[in-house]
């Protein structure tokens, strides 16, 4: 189990690298509407991260402890820019590239649904700080289920070459699913396997069955694409530090 | 106001009454028409009598729409300056994020004022599982109710986008949330 700090950087990692994933889109988007509906979710997880980073980091800042190897004072910008790869604890998941729609709207179904019922399950958390921050995201979190839901139907029930695309892209994601469960309480994968499964049904396709897990975020062990995202996201902080924007 | 009655003023009942009016013109930056008290995320107005200090603390609580509103900043820098403007000067501005907000907090004035805007004001409460597609939401323009849902998020992260099928004219509908 990760200790509190680490859980909430864990929580906080998540929703920053898939807020960066989904902000890729943004100007790139297949047609207006949806560059506008992604760009809106990406801002949504980057809210959500910053809550997250901001608590953290006033417990980082009360233990004031240099040995916990964070740059002090802490804050929410430190957490995000001047951390690398291997103090990063999200799941692998969420930085895997977004290669196509089917890909990125698919991974954004799987990842919302497991947010959906873990936020369900936080909002009784007995830290009211981490009960706050889940309300307030539970509600964007919902939109963001129906959103993709829709369009992991439309896209299996859709064309040859959408339900091609879509069943690619089951096929690349499926083994980074497991990981979301590893540390979390039984009820919260099987109300994601029922979700998935009932979304799956109605559009016609297989869910795989459970097997290899990817796995090794949440200890810092990524696959190589989170080093270029960072790379990309944290190189204004490394090159000019304490810049402004 | 003129800041040499101010003292005076805020010691009498019904200062806190006076800071919300100044909140009232305080406006939305993204949806101008609305005040941020009729958007519902000023939450609390308290003044902190510290007699150490010159001046009373005022503390002003507001919450965010959505997580990632970029507007946010822009309001609590916006009240800073009207509460400086209208003379007070100690000021400190907390987020809170529960109560989550919802938009069954915006009030009947605001509503009005989303429509004669030409958006049309949220129908129905938070929360109550009807899908965006079977709503029935009226065209701001021409009062329609032959409208359709063209994208589930449109200008900014409170709105999605509709169409009349009357008039053609499209329109934003600020999304139950």
């Amino acid at each position: 189990m990760l200790n509190k700090i680490d859980y909430l950087l864990h929580l906080a990692d998540n929703a920053l690298i898939m807020g960066h994933r989904c902000s890729e889109w943004c100007g790139h988007g297949p047609v207006l509407e949806q560059d506008i509906a992604i760009s809106n979710i990406a801002l949504d997880y980057i809210g959500q991260s910053r809550y997250l980073y901001q608590y953290t980091a006033e417990i980082v800042n009360g233990k004031n402890d240099p040995s916990l190897g964070f740059t002090l004072p802490a804050s929410e910008d430190t957490l995000a820019y001047l951390r690398d790869t291997t103090e990063y604890k999200n799941h692998l998941l969420v930085e895997l590239p977004n290669d196509d729609w089917a890909v990125t709207t698919l991974r954004l179904f799987l990842f919302s649904t497991y947010q959906y019922y873990l936020f369900t399950q936080l909002l009784n958390n007995e830290d009211t700080r981490i009960s706050a921050i889940a309300e307030k995201t539970l509600k964007e979190v919902t939109y963001h289920v129906r959103w993709s839901a829709d369009w992991v139907i439309r896209l299996g029930d859709g064309t040859g070459e959408s339900k091609f695309r879509i069943e690619k892209a089951i096929e690349q994601l499926w083994p980074f699913t497991g990981e979301l469960f590893l540390n979390n309480d039984a009820f919260i994968e099987s109300e994601w396997n029922k979700k998935v499964a009932s979304i799956f049904d109605e559009s016609g396709l297989i869910m795989p069955k459970k097997s290899w897990i990817q796995q090794g975020g949440m200890q810092g062990i990524h696959t190589e694409h989170l080093g270029f995202i960072l790379a990309e996201m944290q190189h204004l902080q490394r090159a000019y530090p304490n810049s402004e924007w | 106001m003129n800041s040499d009655n101010r003292d005076t003023m805020l010691l009498k009942e019904g200062t806190v009454d006076a800071i919300w009016a100044i909140l009232e013109k305080v406006n939305d930056p993204e949806i101008p028409v609305l005040s941020i008290v009729d958007l519902g995320i000023v939450r609390a107005v308290s003044i902190d009598h510290d007699f150490k200090e010159a001046e009373p603390i005022i503390k002003i609580t507001i919450t965010p729409t959505y997580s990632g509103c970029p507007a946010m900043d822009v309001i609590s820098i916006q009240i800073k300056m009207a509460m400086i403007a209208a003379g007070f000067h100690h000021i400190t501005i907390d987020q809170v994020l529960s109560p989550a907000w919802t938009t069954d907090w915006i009030t009947e004035n605001g509503k009005q004022q989303l429509k004669a805007y030409g958006i049309a004001p949220p129908v129905g409460k938070s929360f109550d599982n009807a899908y965006l597609e079977h709503l029935v939401i009226e065209c701001p323009q021409c009062n329609s109710t032959n409208t359709t849902l063209v994208s589930a998020f449109g200008s900014t992260a409170c709105k999605a986008l509709f169409k009349c099928l009357d008039c053609k004219e499209p329109f934003d509908y600020f999304k139950c949330h």
